[in-house]
């Protein structure tokens, strides 16, 4: 067994005992959660770049000058992204407000907050690449690091986990498996505790969610199609009394004609 | 009892199109307002005993009658962010029943004089957002919204701002920086935001069901308002029932009616008729409740006596097949990562709270670990900026008080597993610890 002080120190020296055992492990009371594949014999856990704080993606070179706000001259910005951020910008009277919107189509666009992405943010907005960058760390949906462009978010908050939510998340998991395509993850409440456990796959509230649906939505999400048509949020017209209960077929208070919402499976909500 | 006043078209097919909402006497409390003096609406809406919907519990009318007078750029903000776990009734009615948040922002805007308003909706929420912009383009269209709204020489101009998946957020300064392009830090009040809000300005920020009210308590009256629900209590209130019962979903009630009657009655019941273990009355942030409360009265002082709160009405039902160990594991990590960490008893005591909890839940904790996590939610308890953190400290201090024979069963039954399964490991075959082990 080889302990090692510090795994970046290539003159550190290496301790080995030959035959003995393993150590018991860190106290992992304390530990962050590990990353898969960590070395757990090692005495201090390590992360990206050698940090001792899991997140550190893409440590920060202090040799560099950080950079200004982007010469336009040398950006070039999808024409489509540059009106719709310029769109944005109009709607406020400090043009600053627009940031987390365009930050949000900057992704739609190049699939994650790409420094390529920011830096063309920051250059139809007039701010520095480091300021949009402290706000994609700051909210959940936008992404600081390279995923794939099917987003499913799956609630593990409190009533959903209290239906099964965990269980959805790891089956669903574990069907989807490694593909580059699918970013899913674990998510706070999603506000839809009514039709727990539930999941939004690409701003698509879907549930409640059978354990015998979760193949079929795995095909779904791999393959872009539509989600499990049949339980989508937008179908559910009942708020009250008969909650839950997606069968009861309305009659309008005005025309007396059936709901068209059940007709043609909620798409026109 | 229930009683339909902001649910009374819900299911009317086609509500979210302004021409079904018009057909059923929409926008006319609009036209109304308009030709009203501003002292009046306000004035109304005290009458009305209307109090936030989005957690405080404020009176609104007493907040709308702060926002200076005079000409100056005013805000109206409506907070859809409803982050708060358990809580769903701002995304029914921005989803069924926009327009009626769009009259009533209308009519809020013209009684305080601002002139732009923002929806500002959680990111996850796409296809509400969606509806609510196609709503805004039509009442824009009919000249509900615009430089000269109805003719009468208003401006108001509406949008909606869509944030990117944040609680924090949802607090109203926090909601403010994150509108105005920032990280969503929560900011030092005083000032209050009818102050010094949205880009510094007088700023009114509500929330979307105390919005979609005041369309409603123009069309009943106020009097007729007040005279719903209960004293300081009046009016209907949109609930949120989720966890372990039979019909999860949104109910309107009048405030006053008792739990048992909205988890038993409305809801159903428990699922496979079990006991309620506990309930949050008002979303996570709410100390918990246990099946001893259930006669309560649900109304904001009821629940204040009990001392616990209404918040946001988001009734989260747990059943006795669970455990209360994992719920608070739930609740604490929940805040530990919403956490914006500007302030330090907030940000690390949600974070120590959580691995406590969490070595308790894995049988690495003793009972002296409780009494640890009572003492750092008492000392987060109002040291921080914004109230977040009290949001974890309540419900996890109140569990542990309320459950601590299950907290200290979970303990012991979790180190006697662990100890079991080290010593079969130690007897295991070929473990060269046996021979350390005997001396
Ligand atoms: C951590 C935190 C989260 C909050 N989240 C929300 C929310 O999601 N929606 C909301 O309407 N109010 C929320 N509030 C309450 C707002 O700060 C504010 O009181 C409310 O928007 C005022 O509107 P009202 O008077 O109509 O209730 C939150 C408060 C805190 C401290
Ligand atoms: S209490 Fe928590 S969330 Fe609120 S400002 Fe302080 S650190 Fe941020
Ligand atoms: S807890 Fe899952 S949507 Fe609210």
């Amino acid at each position: 067994m080889t302990i090692r002080r510090d795994p970046l120190d290539p003159n550190e020296r290496e301790l080995v005992r030959e035959g003995a055992p393993s150590p018991a492990g860190p106290r992992r009371a304390y530990m962050p959660e590990l990353p898969d594949g960590a070395d757990l014999t090692q005495e201090v856990v390590r992360f990206d770049g050698g940090s001792r704080v899991p997140g550190q993606h893409g440590a920060t070179d202090l040799t560099k000058d950080p950079a200004g706000v982007p010469d336009p001259a040398q950006v070039e910005v999808p024409a489509a992204l540059r009106a719709e951020i310029e769109d944005f910008m109009s709607r406020y009277p400090d043009s600053r407000s627009a940031a987390i919107p365009a930050l949000a189509a900057a992704q739609r666009v190049h699939g994650w907050c790409s420094p390529q992405a920011v830096e063309q943010v920051a250059c139809v907005m007039r701010l520095t690449p480091a300021y949009l960058t402290a706000v994609v760390g700051f909210y959940d949906m936008l992404e600081g690091t390279e995923v794939g462009r099917q987003t499913v978010y799956v609630c593990t908050n409190i009533s959903c986990s209290l239906r099964g939510a965990d269980d959805l998340l790891a089956s669903l998991k574990g069907e989807i498996g490694d593909h580059p395509d699918v970013n899913i993850r674990g998510f706070e409440c999603l506000g839809a505790c009514d039709i727990a456990p539930m999941c939004s796959v690409n701003g698509t509230y879907v549930g409640p969610i059978d354990a015998d649906e979760v193949p079929e939505l795995a095909r779904q999400i791999i393959s872009a199609q539509d989600p499990l048509p049949g339980k989508q949020l937008v179908r559910r017209r009942v708020a009250d009394v008969a909650a839950n209960s997606d069968d009861v077929a309305r009659a309008s208070l005005d025309s007396g004609t059936l709901d068209p919402v059940s007709l043609d499976g909620g798409r026109s909500a | 009892m229930t009683n339909h006043l902001l649910f009374q078209d819900i299911d009317e097919p086609g509500l979210s199109t302004i021409e079904v909402y018009k057909r059923r006497g929409g926008y006319l409390m609009a036209e109304q307002a308009l030709a009203m003096a501003r002292d009046s609406i306000i004035s109304s809406l005290k009458d009305s005993g209307l109090r936030g919907r989005g957690g405080a519990g404020f009176p609104t009318g007493l907040k709308a009658s702060f926002i200076p007078q005079g000409k100056m750029d005013k805000f109206l903000v409506c907070n859809a962010d409803e982050s708060e776990p358990g809580t769903f009734k701002d995304r029914e009615l921005m989803q069924k029943n926009p327009h009626s948040l769009i009259e009533g922002m209308i009519i809020a805007a013209y009684a305080v004089g601002a002139n732009k308003a923002f929806i500002f909706i959680r990111g996850e929420y796409v296809q509400q957002a969606e509806i609510l912009e196609k709503a805004i383009e039509e009442a824009k269209a009919a000249g509900y919204l615009g430089p000269d709204v109805m003719g009468r020489g208003v401006e108001l101009d509406m949008w909606v701002h869509r944030g990117a998946g944040a609680y924090i957020c949802g607090e109203e300064t926090g909601l403010l920086d994150a509108l105005e392009g920032r990280r969503g830090n929560p900011r030092l009040k005083p000032p209050f935001p009818a102050n010094q809000g949205l880009y510094q300005g007088p700023t009114l920020i509500n929330n979307v069901e105390t919005l979609t009210a005041i369309t409603y308590i123009l069309k009943v009256g106020a009097e007729a308002y007040a005279a719903m629900g209960v004293e300081k209590s009046s009016g209907t209130k949109l609930i949120s029932v989720s966890g372990n019962v039979k019909r999860p979903g949104n109910y309107e009630i009048e405030m006053g009616m008792t739990g048992r009657d909205i988890i038993y009655g409305l809801a159903g019941g428990i699922e496979d008729d079990r006991e309620v273990l506990l309930w949050f009355p008002g979303g996570s942030s709410s100390p918990v409740l246990t099946k001893d409360d259930l006669d309560l009265p649900y109304d904001y002082d009821s629940l204040a006596g009990a001392k616990t709160m209404l918040g946001s009405g988001a009734i989260i039902v747990a059943h006795d097949g669970n455990s209360v160990v994992d719920i608070a594991v739930k609740t604490a990590s929940f805040y530990k990562h919403e956490s914006c960490g500007k302030c330090t008893p907030c940000r690390e005591g949600t974070s120590w709270t959580t691995k406590m909890l969490k070595r308790i839940q894995s049988g690495e904790a003793t009972p002296m670990d409780l009494d640890v996590i009572s003492s750092v939610c008492e000392q987060i308890m109002g040291n921080c900026l914004c109230v977040l953190g009290d949001a974890m400290a309540m419900p996890v201090a109140s569990m542990v008080t309320k459950f601590r024979p299950h907290f200290e069963a979970h303990i012991e039954q979790a180190r006697a597993a662990n100890e079991a399964r080290l010593l079969a490991e130690l007897d295991a075959p070929g473990n060269v610890l046996q021979g350390i082990a005997a001396d």
